[in-house]
């Protein structure tokens, strides 16, 4: 550390701190999605991780077909993509709920099974269409390269790309479940489904929506990726155990607590693997959530409810 | 007020409160040793919460519930129920999967801890102990039956029987009657007068018949505070009361 | 002899599922099997243990683990160390820069053994360890979250990020733990050379054996007070509770158990395949032993058994002639289990020979059972009428 000069070590803590708030922004998105399926339908989805693959190897697809057969489209695709990413695990999203999810409401462990079996089919249908190994679609030129606001300050404008997109995400999440009537429809039934029911609201639909919504974010959050990372078969596995963290440590009901708890999470680790070596910075982080459930079981911003 | 040792219960400011609504507030209660308490009160007064907060079910927010003079708040559920205290639920709670001999076994004051289980035998001093409880409480003949196929009644007799086995010093019931056929209030009736020799029992009963063949004393609760005491004659002429609860 | 009989053997019909058993795996098998595949069957059993201790937390007390491989690390690990050491003495390893540690210590550039290795030198604190280490780590994870009344979906997914912690942390310390390869080329097991063919032999019966009688061992504490608590537990946790029990203690005591068994089927992989690596540890594993115990029946001792067989079977021959299909049909195997079949083997089993004993009863008869008549019967008057 004494090897660095004042400046040096500013513009190593803003790289740090930025690259910690691209972590928060990748975790937040892949939360996102969870929270609403987990945190809102305690529905645990062990295939969330696919449904991103799926909305990643979409925009590969996409990517593919603007270059080859539209290349006029090579640098404005990106945008349709994500949306197409979107509707695509949305509606396998759908499907699924419609075929598995919906018989296993009342027995969250075995739809914690049910869906890892699942997660496995979906790995390996990837496999077989787009081969073991990483792919990467062509991305346009704005996003690549990095803007430098100072000499030694270089900030990667994928990573810009991808907070705002959560940003975006997360507002849209927000405006929807709070401020629509669609987004009502979804609270009240989770809350208190017998009364929906009894005031007309068709809670199967409601729940097959809401769980597509949450696979759809998860499609978006898997677009997103493809700008920092390639995709294969398994990346979907590689994160699970992180985001189920991210969103059962900042306290499931809480759309405030996963924001939290993806933001400490993120500069957690991404300090703590400055300092330790390689794996070692995520273990830490990962201990100390595991210990700091020990204590508060329900997460950080649990609310109080009449045992 | 201060703790007076000769109680078996004492209730002092006892306080809780879920999200700003004060469902029990600052209630002061007295049981003494064999006494038959029933409380009644309108729906949301509290009753329920009460006995939630003395077995331990629920945290108090504010105040103390002394058990011959040992505090009770801030002791697990198991701890209260091995210091004396019995708690009957409304709806029936017994092993359904358990036959009436296994349901009372398992309630066995013996053996409760891991090893203790492990070492646990079926003495003739346990087979015993069941057989007597099994004859107060109607099922003598019944002790091959599966929980699930007794009928409504017996399983409510099962479940204050399990609560016999415990030998509870406080035995607090929670509309042990709601269900029952006419002939059946009867027997529990005489069930319950039967056993509040050497112990104290708190009901939380609706029926009133009921509770005036068997109350020594009456508590009425109304909005998580009391508005009367007294004998089933006294809270039965009592103007608030029959403002507030009883009608006519 | 009768408390033998019903509580250790299971009566009867424990009696026969024991015959079946042993004659299955200490005559039928090594008889027909070549010592490869025995060998294979022997590396299936040990999972077995994982599968046992499985149906006593998540069948039995209702808890599901998905970090059971941690255990079963920990014991095969514990097992290695002392291999390893054993294979390291200063004679074999001379030419290393530093002889007497194991080779990749000497990689990392360690100059010495490492404090937590030493004990290991020794057998007898190895095989405590086998067991103990797993249970302690079991005590306090379960101390910590049964008493917060922590269970179901939070529990699962806090031993998941157990798995992936324990994976992690041995992965990346390369020079203590032999990292992603983990420990490798064992030889001996106190001069006994564990990689020939009737060492093969020994270690396959003193699996199989060790192994029945596990399940014995667990049919006597469930055939006690035990097995109806944790029945209650799983039924009417909050009954429990009230009728004294700590319940939590009760789960602590269920995990620590399971722990304990994973613990002893990863010291006997390891004597039986000769190595150990974080990818028995991980998150993949441990999901996978609880299919072995989901398929054959997650409430049934010998169910597991048959169910870690069939799965690990399945799982290679698949492997060998449709390499693709294999995941696609673990999914499958996965969603199949919990949708359609919930008591898994066991239960169809049962099931199929309950409908088999009822036919047999209709044509004695000349009319079937009508059970449901009886059981009104008994309630009302507490008799049936045995006409």
């Amino acid at each position: 550390m004494s090897s660095y000069s004042a400046s040096e070590l500013y513009s190593i803590f803003i790289m740090q701190s930025f690259a910690g708030f691209s972590l928060f922004s990748v975790l937040l998105l892949m939360a996102l999605g969870l929270a609403i399926i987990f945190g809102q339908m305690g529905v645990v989805n062990l295939a969330h991780g696919e449904f991103m693959a799926l909305g990643a190897y979409t925009v590969f697809l996409c990517s593919n077909v603007a270059h080859n057969q539209l290349p006029g489209l090579a640098s404005s695709y990106f945008v349709f993509a994500i949306i197409i990413a979107f509707f695509v695990a949305g509606l396998a999203g759908m499907f699924v709920e419609w075929a598995l999810i919906r018989f296993l409401y009342k027995r969250p462990l075995d739809t914690l099974l049910a869906t890892w079996g699942l997660s496995l089919i979906m790995q390996q249908g990837f496999r077989l269409t787009f081969g073991a190994r990483e792919v990467t679609p062509t991305l346009p030129e704005w996003l690549m390269g990095s803007f430098k606001p100072s000499e030694s300050i270089d900030i990667p404008i994928n990573g810009v790309f991808v907070m705002g997109l959560t940003l975006l995400l997360t507002f849209t999440v927000w405006a929807f479940m709070y401020r629509s009537k669609i987004g009502l429809h979804m609270r009240a039934t989770v809350q208190n489904r017998a009364m929906s029911g009894a005031v007309g609201i068709n809670t199967k639909l409601v729940d097959r929506f809401t769980f597509a919504l949450g696979c759809g974010i998860a499609g978006v959050a898997g677009a997103a990726f493809t700008t920092i990372g390639s995709t294969g078969p398994d990346s979907g596995s590689r994160y699970i155990v992180d985001t189920f963290l991210v969103v059962v440590f900042g306290g499931t009901s809480s759309l405030l607590g996963t924001i939290a708890s993806a933001f400490g999470i993120a500069q957690g680790q991404s300090i703590s693997g400055f300092f330790l070596e390689g794996t070692m910075g995520k273990v830490a982080v990962l201990l100390g959530i595991i210990v700091i459930l020990m204590i508060r079981p329900k997460g950080l911003f649990a609310s109080k409810v009449r045992s | 007020m201060s703790s007076n040792t000769s109680f078996l219960l004492g209730i002092e400011d006892l306080t809780v409160s879920f999200d700003g609504f004060k469902a029990v507030d600052s209630l002061n209660l007295y049981i003494e040793p064999n006494e038959l308490r029933v409380i009644i009160g309108p729906n949301g007064a509290g009753k329920t919460t009460v006995l939630d907060m003395i077995c331990g079910k629920t945290r108090p927010t504010d105040g103390s519930v002394k058990f011959y003079n040992r505090e009770l708040v801030g002791l697990s559920e198991h701890e209260i129920v091995r210091a004396g205290v019995g708690r009957k639920f409304q709806t029936p709670s017994i092993y359904e999967n358990l036959t009436v001999l296994e349901n009372l076994e398992v309630s066995f004051p013996k053996g409760r801890s891991v090893f203790g289980c492990i070492a646990f035998t079926r003495s003739s001093e346990v087979m015993a102990r069941i057989h007597k409880v099994a004859e107060e409480i109607f099922l003598a003949d019944h002790l091959e039956v599966e929980g699930a196929h007794l009928s409504h009644g017996q399983k409510q007799w099962l479940e204050i029987g399990m609560l016999l086995m415990q030998e509870p010093k406080l035995l607090m019931l929670d509309e042990p009657v709601a269900g029952m056929s006419p002939a059946e209030r009867e027997q529990t009736a005489q069930l319950l007068k039967r056993i509040t020799q050497g112990r104290s029992i708190i009901i939380i009963e609706h029926d009133m018949e009921f509770v005036s063949r068997i109350a020594h004393k009456v508590t009425v609760l109304h909005l998580g505070k009391i508005l009367a005491e007294g004998t089933m004659e006294e809270i039965r002429h009592h103007p608030k009361v029959i403002e507030v609860y009883l009608g006519h | 002899m009768n408390t033998i009989y019903n509580r250790f053997l299971g009566g009867k019909s424990g009696l026969t599922k024991l015959l079946v058993l042993a004659i299955l795996l200490l005559v039928v098998l090594p008889l027909t099997m070549s010592v490869f595949r025995l060998n294979l069957v022997g590396k299936y059993l040990t999972f077995g243990f994982v599968a046992l201790g499985l149906v006593m937390l998540w069948g039995k007390a209702g808890v599901l683990s998905l970090g059971q491989g941690v255990f079963f690390g920990l014991g095969g690990y514990c097992m290695a160390m002392f291999l390893k050491l054993e294979a390291s003495d200063p004679i074999s390893t001379k030419i290393q820069s530093t002889p007497g540690i194991p080779d990749f210590m000497d990689w990392n550039q360690l100059k010495a053994l490492p404090a937590f290795w030493v004990p290991f030198k020794h057998l007898p604190i190895s095989l405590i360890a086998v067991v103990v280490v797993p249970s302690i780590l079991a005590y306090v994870i379960g101390l910590a979250m049964f008493k917060r009344r922590v269970g179901g979906v939070y529990f699962a997914i806090i031993t998941q990020a157990l798995a992936l912690i324990l994976s992690l942390g041995i992965d990346g310390n390369q020079g203590w733990t032999g990292g992603r390869n983990g420990i490798t080329d064992l030889r001996t097991l106190w001069g006994w050379d564990i990689r020939t063919q009737s060492a093969q032999y020994v270690l396959y019966f003193v699996t199989c054996l060790s192994l029945i009688f596990a399940i014995l061992a667990l049919q006597w504490l469930l055939s006690g007070k035990m097995g109806k608590m944790l029945l209650a537990m799983r039924e009417r946790e909050d009954r429990v509770r009230f009728s004294g029990y700590d319940v939590s203690m009760f789960k602590v005591f269920t995990f620590c158990l399971a722990a304990a068994l994973s613990g002893i089927g990863g010291a006997l992989f390891v004597l039986q395949v000769g190595f150990i690596s974080p990818s028995l540890v991980g998150i993949i594993p441990s999901i996978e032993m609880v299919i072995y115990a989901a398929v054959g029946g997650r409430a049934s001792l010998y169910g597991a058994i048959y169910g870690t067989l069939i799965v690990n079977t399945g799982k290679s021959l698949f492997s060998e002639s449709f390499p693709q299909l294999w995941l696609f049909c673990m999914g499958g195997l996965f969603i199949a289990v919990v949708v359609f079949f919930p008591d898994g083997l066991a239960g169809v089993v049962d099931s199929g020979s309950k409908k088999i004993g009822r036919w047999f009863q209709t044509k004695k008869n000349g009319s079937p059972p009508d059970v449901s008549l009886d059981n009104a019967v008994l309630a009302t008057t507490g008799k049936i009428d045995e006409s």
